[in-house]
């Protein structure tokens, strides 16, 4: 980080309250901007992400646009931007971004933004530089500084201004200094993470400016960060170095860490030893932190056993029909998933959020309807004799598997994460990610859900009576054929609720059930066979053991510890952790 | 009795005659037609890779066909299916061979399915071509390699992100499935590092097992490696359909290109198909050859192949030139032994040089590896990849590895008079170590 070799000399020289204005022109662009923010809201329904931070430097060049209108001329700007045209290779583009950076004009946000996302085109024809917005099969141009629409074009005249990783990073950087004015503190908080991760003296006046012109108490503080991140590499003097340090590890996450990491390096005397001792510090508080961390990963991999074990825990546990194609109901409601999102994709764009809400019943039917038909088809026959039935449905496994090559493919089909299931936030050091906490909420629900049927309808009712006793149901009037197809349809329907769920966080391929069929079992069989509770106690004991074995015994090893513990511990009690107990177990 | 026996005699010698027949019949379609194998696993794991590999062969064949086929003869291909099953990768060839007689085989993606069909191929003396990027540590007489060999992906790679474009990155995370590929290639990049003055602990080796799903503890892991105040990369050699549920990880824990690019070795177009790689933008694998590479040669291929498979949405990989490229070189080595006779077409290949998709030509070397371009490309948020760096000239394959001290000192020449695949240069005798 110290080795940072740019600067960005014109902002320095240039403090931002000296700027004169000129309202005339200032409001012609405005009004420019604002039609181009509508266009680009429109835009945003379908790339949220990327245009999400073009919307908001849009929003930011509004505001920033009223208040300090350019100083370097626009026509300078634009003979900047057009030396694009000439660059070739990443040091030639990257010396361009540099000076239009070094202008501190806010309206070059727009072709560094659009360059970053690679949308900053050449047009062959003439050399000129564009902003591309893709429109259709074509290319609609935009000016690249005001965002007005230029011409159309295809993408055969075009040639795509290229980028690598160390230009997005420059250019980010870049950014970050711009948007510390920013209206929206979510895009200020953004400014000051980025300035906090690339500390650079040349950070400092301007930092300066916006923490005294600050106003929320959060924003301020992460700027003070940011600036003591700066001050750490500046040639400062070793007081402030010390009050940077104690600064810095009030933050106590890894950013700071690796900060401190490398200022520790390079310092020398007291800097040194404040630098060492607040890494001390904040590893022993780091390593409480990866404790909970490791415990937290290990309640998310239960959750996907429990979701993965749970229909087995009825066709399997409440039936004994070991049944080898589990895994594949599982498949076939993930597959579900993807056909439902590509119905939206291609129709009702609109409800692509919803997507996994309407394929959940979706799934539910298509997996209880084969699973109704494998037990009316072959497992009726074969009730009492579980080798045969292992067999056939290791077969009927290969058949499902096989007829979904055929249909989709083999390859992998992409099942989109809805926006409410990406990304992550924080607890304290904690980084937890939606799509694994609501796989935990839903697994819960599920096991609710499922726990109420058995106990508390008549359905459920007459299912465990089959259960403990066949005969004796059957004598009292249960027609037993029928709750048996019922419970395996049952069984597999769940089993396509969990592909729902499972399908957001691994591959939809014709494998996919492979995956689970034996850690399905395993738990099944830990928690003990015929007992929800046993299910839920068992995923969630094996997610978590092998979870904190993991970060010490690597995840081979540990799989291999996991297993070896399971087998020693059914030695000790082959009925599981929660054995029923009666003399319908014994039959 | 006696009329037993003439009885028996008779019955005998009819099936003799009849074999016979069948046999001269079989004979005479093998004449008409030049059969050529077509060895990938059509169902299990392996499909979801290997099934375009028998598709792009097919299409081969067509072309050639289309073109007035080979010697005046059509090609005819002969498909069978291993099953992602090890084994049965060797009872497939020896069919092929034996009873289909097929003139050369294309096939095999992972390292342990090509180990188990060598001692098949130089048994009946036969030709395969192996299409897929591997370990190295290995040359034999009968297996042609037109994947990359380590020097041709995985140094070059680490080469880049060593330089000032790829970002000078001084701590690395050599992440891996663990089997053979990723081990010895791990290995090899890590004696490579220490020779270039990178210290151990700035290095870390892990290994995940196949079809891993869970990364939650490895990203974090890797997060946590990064933030030592080095900048640090992720060097991947996870496998097929790991790779998805770690990307989507990565993205989840918003590990950014920017701060911690992860380079894959195993990671083409065919696998970010199932991947929303919006969050993926600027990660990095290193191949020989993308979709997005812009040759008219490459043009002309992938619209071809979107013809041949009906579906312009199916994407071109790296192995998928591997076949091009080894079926052009077979065609052209055929023409010039001007038979199909395996051993005389082994000695015909060496030398023989074709067009490559990204704009250059390919050349089998006596090591029975090929010449190819290195690339370093960048995922796009359209799943293709964008050439950030190529190498300057071909990179010849070599497949004994210089930074391993038990194979340093290992060349392999199949040309006469050394015809050798291990020659050790210090001892100077044929049949040295390798590491296997």
């Amino acid at each position: 980080m110290a080795s940072r070799p740019w600067t960005l000399p014109g902002r320095v020289s240039r403090p931002a309250r000296a700027r004169s204005s000129k309202p005339s022109f200032t409001q012609f662009r405005t009004e420019n901007r604002f039609t181009l923010f509508l266009e680009l809201l429109e835009k945003n329904r379908l790339n949220t992400t990327m245009m999400m931070l073009r919307t908001i430097g849009l929003m930011l060049l509004l505001t920033m646009a009223s208040l300090l209108p350019s100083q370097a001329g626009e026509a300078d700007l634009r003979a900047t931007v057009g030396k694009f045209a000439a660059a070739t290779g990443f040091s030639a583009t990257e010396a361009v971004v540099r000076e239009l950076a070094a202008s501190g004009d806010p309206s070059v946000e727009r072709p560094l933004s659009a360059l970053a996302d690679g949308n900053l085109y050449i047009r062959k024809a003439d050399t000129q530089v564009f902003v591309g917005k893709e429109a259709g099969e074509g290319v609609e141009l935009l000016d690249p500084l005001n965002g007005e629409k230029v011409a159309d074009a295809v993408k055969a005249d075009l040639t795509k201004i290229k980028v690598n990783n160390g230009l997005r990073r420059i250019i980010r950087d870049a950014l970050g200094t711009l948007t510390l004015r920013a209206k929206d503190t979510s895009v200020r908080l953004a400014a000051a993470a980025t300035m906090f991760k690339t500390p650079d003296a040349a950070n400092m006046e301007p930092l300066d400016a916006a923490i005294a012109a600050e106003t929320d108490t959060a924003v301020k503080a992460m700027f003070e960060q940011a600036r003591a991140a700066s001050v750490l590499v500046s040639d400062k003097p070793e007081a402030d170095k010390l009050t940077a340090i104690s600064v810095i590890a009030v933050r106590g996450d890894r950013d700071a860490l690796s900060l401190l990491t490398s200022a520790e390096a390079n310092a020398q005397g007291a800097v040194k030893e404040a630098a060492t001792a607040a890494i001390g510090q904040i590893n022993s508080t780091l390593a409480l932190w990866d404790a909970g961390q490791n415990i937290w990963y290990g309640i998310s991999l239960g959750s996907v056993l429990l979701l993965a074990a749970i229909g087995l825990a009825i066709t399997f546990g409440v039936m004994g029909v070991i049944n080898m194609a589990h895994g594949e109901m599982v498949m076939l409601g993930a597959y579900t998933t993807f056909v439902v999102q590509q119905v939206i994709r291609t129709s009702f764009p609109g409800l692509f959020d919803w997507s996994l809400v309407i394929a959940l019943p979706l799934a539910f039917l298509v997996a209880a309807l084969v699973g109704l038909a494998i037990e009316r088809g072959i497992i009726r026959f074969l009730y009492g004799r579980p080798l045969e039935t292992l067999l056939a449905t290791w077969g009927v496994s290969l058949i499902l598997q096989q007829a979904v090559r055929t249909i989709f493919g083999p390859t992998n089909q992409e099942v989109g994460n809805p926006s409410w299931m990406s990304g992550s936030f924080d607890i304290g050091q904690l980084a937890i990610t939606w799509n694994r906490l609501w796989i935990l909420v839903f697994a819960l629900l599920l096991f609710g859900v499922l726990l109420y049927v058995m106990k508390r309808t008549p359905w459920g009712l007459q299912m465990r009576a089959v259960t403990a006793n066949r005969r004796m149901a059957a004598s009292m009037g249960i027609k037993t054929p029928w709750v048996d197809a019922l419970t395996f349809a049952l069984g597999s329907g769940i089993a396509g609720i969990a592909g729902v769920a499972l399908s957001q966080i691994d591959n939809v391929s014709p494998n996919l059930g492979r995956g689970y069929i034996i850690d399905s079992f395993m738990v099944v069989v830990f928690g003990g066979v015929g007992n929800l509770w046993g299910t839920l106690v068992g995923a969630f004991s094996l997610g978590i053991v092998n979870k904190v074995l993991e970060p010490y015994a690597g995840a081979v090893l540990g799989k291999i510890v996991v297993l070896v513990l399971i087998i020693l511990f059914i030695q000790k009690r082959p009925r599981g952790l929660f054995a029923l107990k009666g003399r319908a177990v014994e039959a | 009795m006696r009329g037993n026996f003439a009885k028996i005699t008779k019955i005998l010698s009819a099936g003799v005659v009849a074999a016979g027949l069948l046999a001269s019949a079989s004979a005479k379609a093998a004449e008409d037609t030049i059969k050529v194998g077509i060895l990938h696993s059509l169902s299990g794991t392996m499909a979801i890779s290997e099934t375009t590999l028998k598709d792009v062969m097919l299409m081969l064949i067509d072309e050639q066909n289309a073109k007035g086929g080979l010697l005046g003869k059509k090609l005819e291909a002969v498909v069978v299916d291993p099953a992602s099953n090890w084994p049965l990768f060797a009872e497939k060839a020896r069919e092929l061979i034996s009873k289909d007689k097929v003139a050369a085989v294309f096939g095999c993606w992972t390292s342990v399915s090509r180990k188990s069909v060598l001692p098949v191929f130089s048994e009946l003396d036969n030709i395969l071509f192996y299409p897929v990027q591997y370990e190295g540590e290995e040359s034999e007489r009968n297996v042609f390699y037109t994947g990359a060999a380590p020097n041709q992906q995985a140094i070059p790679a680490v080469d880049y992100l060593m330089s000032a474009d790829g970002g000078s990155v001084k701590r690395w995370v050599l992440e891996g499935t663990d089997y053979v590929y990723p081990r010895t290639t791990n290995k090899i990049l890590e004696a490579y590092l220490k020779a270039k003055g990178v210290p151990a602990e700035d290095i870390m080796v892990n290994y995940t097992p196949f079809g891993f799903s869970d990364w939650q503890t490895e990203v974090s892991a890797i997060k946590k490696f990064g933030s030592a105040g080095k900048k640090t990369a992720v060097v991947s050699t996870v496998n097929g359909d790991a790779n998805v549920p770690f990307y989507k990880e990565l993205g989840n824990q918003g590990i950014k290109a920017e701060d911690i690019p992860v380079m894959a070795f195993s990671v083409g177009e065919e696998e970010l198909a199932g991947l929303d790689t919006g969050p993926l933008v600027g990660h990095l694998a290193a191949w020989n050859y993308f979709e997005s590479v812009d040759t008219p040669e490459n043009k002309k291929f992938i619209d071809n192949w979107h013809k041949f498979i009906k579906n312009d949405k199916r994407t071109t990989n790296d192995p998928m030139e591997a076949h091009y490229i080894g079926f052009n070189m077979w065609v052209k080595a055929v023409e010039k032994a001007g038979t199909t006779d395996p051993d005389k077409v082994i000695d015909a290949m060496v030398g023989v040089s074709v067009p490559n998709l990204t704009g250059g030509y390919s050349t089998m070397m006596p090591n029975h590896h090929i010449t190819k371009p290195v690339l370093i490309g960048e995922i796009q948020a359209d799943g293709q990849f964008e050439t950030v760096s190529q190498t300057p000239g071909l990179v010849m394959g070599d497949e004994w590895s210089d930074y391993l001290p038990d194979s340093k000192d290992l060349i392999s020449d199949w040309r006469a008079p050394l015809s050798c695949g291990n020659f050790n240069v210090k001892t100077g005798k044929c049949g040295g170590k390798g590491t296997n």
